[in-house]
């Protein structure tokens, strides 16, 4: 007779039940899904397609910028300059193109370059100086505010950017970055086909590649991950640029949209970008995740922050309201992934 | 490391290449050679020749706000045409308000212009400073408590008159329905604002917070709103970088609704040129930051006291499409 069939459990087939218990964006999906019927009973107007676009915008903004964070939060880091880092490369953008009088795209190529320098001295800072990343990016979301303020003020000589809307360039940029379609009553925004672009990219990278690999190992324990070759200074540097490459397509978008900048703008957006990532089930502790996750909990936080107006709630308990549903979709979230774990 | 090293290298070498490049890749419209060609001199030497006072002021401003800026602006120039040495500091903080209008008291400062947007915890503190013998003037909010505080006067606008001068307007057009866009949670003087203009609308009024600091999500709110109750005509923002968002979201939900909005700037006045914003009503800021130096100046030289113990009045002004070319290039250059 032949051997028996289980020799080794791990190799056994798993049922599709049991795979999908097992993705950490399960419980995410779980909330949204429940966020969404909510809504769908508390407010009339919430599953128009034109509300629904509403709600994909609101979300996609967050998004674009929920997935690099859920992937340096994978990679077991924080980026606290993530949210004033959009605004800066907003205002770098506006004030080369205006002060030069250079052709819009050549704004937008320094602030590039400009946006991932400062990633990159993030990344480079924390591998340098082994302080925890909360240190570092404090530090530099300070410094951030501290020159959109200073910088903007000394050559524009007010708080917000000039209007470079009649300059050259300025409506193929808008194109790119801030552009829509009008399909019947339904406005759909190109941030939309970033974030999706963006998350199918991280998606591909996280599952798909030799870096996916690394930025998990680097997350689970650098030590170890270092014993076994990963090198954990390169992946670091590369996730903190990732996360400047997308707060320079966020800072882009809303230059080309809003048309002025005001400097003060994007100081707590980084919370948002990390709620969203949690939401979607990275770990706080870092080596756990997903960038489909992100994309979740930054849908749920769309719906959310419209629901309630689409509710028509008194507008006074906004915030209360705000906090109590991401509450409750966090717990949700972090209740059916024990359940998952269990089984 | 020197994969590091060379990272920084390469980074330097495309800087380089495209800061040469966009000597070439210049834009013939626009900027600020744009700008350099409209700018007109400017004056700035003292006309007066009185000892060389110094004026603190102290704002409850928050960082990066464009409304402040325009003061700051009108206090400088008035700084500059009578002989003051113009000191400047604010934080949305009362207590760190406070803490710096301590501050220039114990600089032995000739006068003092604040803001009184928490008045009860600025109350001690001016009572020092006129104790102390400094002059003080306030300036933008709290007409109401200014003279019991024994500041000489208050210059500024009563946030609850340009709030019903806004309601009047808006029953003036025959809206029925409007929407008080708040960008603030908690901020008396919008909350105010609103409430004047929910009084002396003829039609009915809701209130909607947004999120400042965040674009993109006034948009989405806005929009929101909109798209949740089509009978609304009329939205209300209450500072002018929040009034082309919302013409934005107008557009997007395709409503119909005419955008106001308190405050002026460059694309407020673009907006009401064109026709996509109804009407603007300004406090006219460069007086509040110009007077209240000058008040000071007429205090020590002349023992002046303007007001009466009454607040002086810089708004509201309604501003419609009529004015707005000839207001623009003053808004351009910082003053308006």
């Amino acid at each position: 007779m032949s051997a028996p069939a289980l020799a080794d459990e791990r190799l056994a087939p798993t049922s599709l039940l049991r795979r999908l218990l097992g993705r950490p964006e399960l419980g995410a999906v779980v909330g949204a899904a429940a966020v969404f019927v909510f809504f769908s009973f508390a407010a009339d107007s919430f599953l128009r397609a034109s509300s629904l676009s509403t709600v994909l915008y609101s979300a996609s903004t967050i998004g674009i910028m929920a997935v690099p964070v859920a992937l340096l939060m994978i990679g077991g880091e924080f980026d606290l300059s993530a949210g004033v880092m959009v605004t800066t490369s907003a205002l770098l953008s506006s004030m080369f193109s205006y002060q030069m009088t250079a052709n819009v795209w050549v704004g937008v190529l320094v602030s590039l370059l400009v946006t991932l320098a400062i990633g990159f001295f993030n990344g480079f800072m924390l591998t340098r100086t082994k302080l925890p990343s909360f240190i570092i990016t404090l530090g530099t979301f300070l410094m951030l505010t501290g020159l959109n303020l200073g910088f903007t003020k000394l050559i524009s000589g007010s708080v917000s950017t000039k209007t470079i809307a009649d300059m050259e360039g300025f409506s193929s940029a808008r194109a790119l970055f801030a552009s829509q379609w009008n399909v019947g009553s339904v406005t759909l925004k190109v941030t939309i086909l970033w974030w999706l672009v963006l998350v199918a990219v991280a998606t591909w990278i996280l599952l798909r590649t030799r870096a996916g690999n690394w930025i998990f190992a680097v997350g689970g324990g650098a030590d170890a991950a270092r014993a076994t070759g990963v090198p954990v200074v390169k992946t670091r540097i590369g996730l903190y640029m990732g996360v400047a490459l997308c707060a320079w397509i966020s800072g882009q978008h809303i230059l080309f949209s809003f048309d002025v900048v005001q400097s003060g703008e994007g100081v707590g957006n980084e919370f948002l970008y990390i709620i969203a990532a949690v939401i979607g089930g990275c770990l706080m502790t870092g080596g756990y995740g997903s960038a489909i996750g992100s994309a979740v909990g930054a849908f749920i936080f769309g719906m959310t922050s419209n629901g309630i107006v689409y509710a028509q709630w008194n507008p006074d308990w906004f915030k209360f309201f705000l906090g109590a549903m991401l509450l409750l979709a966090t717990l949700l979230n972090a209740w059916v992934r024990k359940r998952a774990e269990a089984k | 490391m020197a994969r590091v090293r060379t990272g920084v290298r390469v980074m330097g070498a495309v800087l380089a290449a495209v800061l040469g490049a966009s000597l070439v890749g210049c834009s013939s419209t626009g900027g600020k050679r744009a700008e350099e060609r409209a700018k007109t001199a400017q004056a700035g030497r003292p006309a007066v020749n009185t000892p060389r006072w110094t004026f603190a002021m102290v704002t409850h401003a928050g960082d990066g706000d464009t409304f402040w800026d325009i003061v700051q602006k009108g206090a400088k120039d008035a700084a500059a045409k009578d002989n003051i040495n113009f000191v400047y500091a604010h934080d949305d903080q009362a207590q760190q308000q406070a803490q710096f209008v301590q501050n220039a008291i114990d600089q032995k400062a000739d006068g003092i212009i604040v803001s009184l947007a928490k008045p009860e915890a600025l109350k001690d503190v001016i009572a020092k400073a006129v104790k102390a013998g400094i002059p003080v003037v306030t300036v933008n909010s709290g007409s109401a408590q200014s003279a019991e505080y024994g500041a000489l006067t208050h210059i500024g606008q009563d946030e609850q008159i340009a709030g019903e001068a806004v309601g009047a307007e808006l029953t003036k057009r025959g809206r029925k329905k409007a929407v008080c866009v708040l960008h603030e949670q908690g901020n008396v003087g919008h909350e105010q604002r609103c409430a004047g203009a929910k009084k002396a609308f003829g039609g009915t009024m809701e209130n909607l917070y947004v999120e400042g600091t965040n674009m993109p999500s006034v948009q989405a709110a806005i929009q929101a709103k909109l798209q949740a109750d089509p009978s609304v005509d009329s939205i209300v923002t209450l500072g002018a970088p929040f009034a082309p968002t919302a013409i934005k979201a107008k557009d997007a939900a395709g409503s119909k609704a005419e955008v106001d909005t308190f405050d002026l700037n460059a694309s407020v006045a673009r907006d009401l040129k064109s026709g996509a914003l109804g009407f603007a009503v300004d406090q006219q800021p460069y007086l509040q930051g110009y007077e209240a130096i000058d008040l000071l100046w007429l205090n020590r030289y002349n023992a002046d006291v303007l007001g009466g113990g009454r607040p002086v009045l810089t708004g509201p002004q309604i501003v419609t499409g009529a004015e707005a070319a000839e207001l623009e290039e003053y808004i351009k250059r910082g003053t308006r």
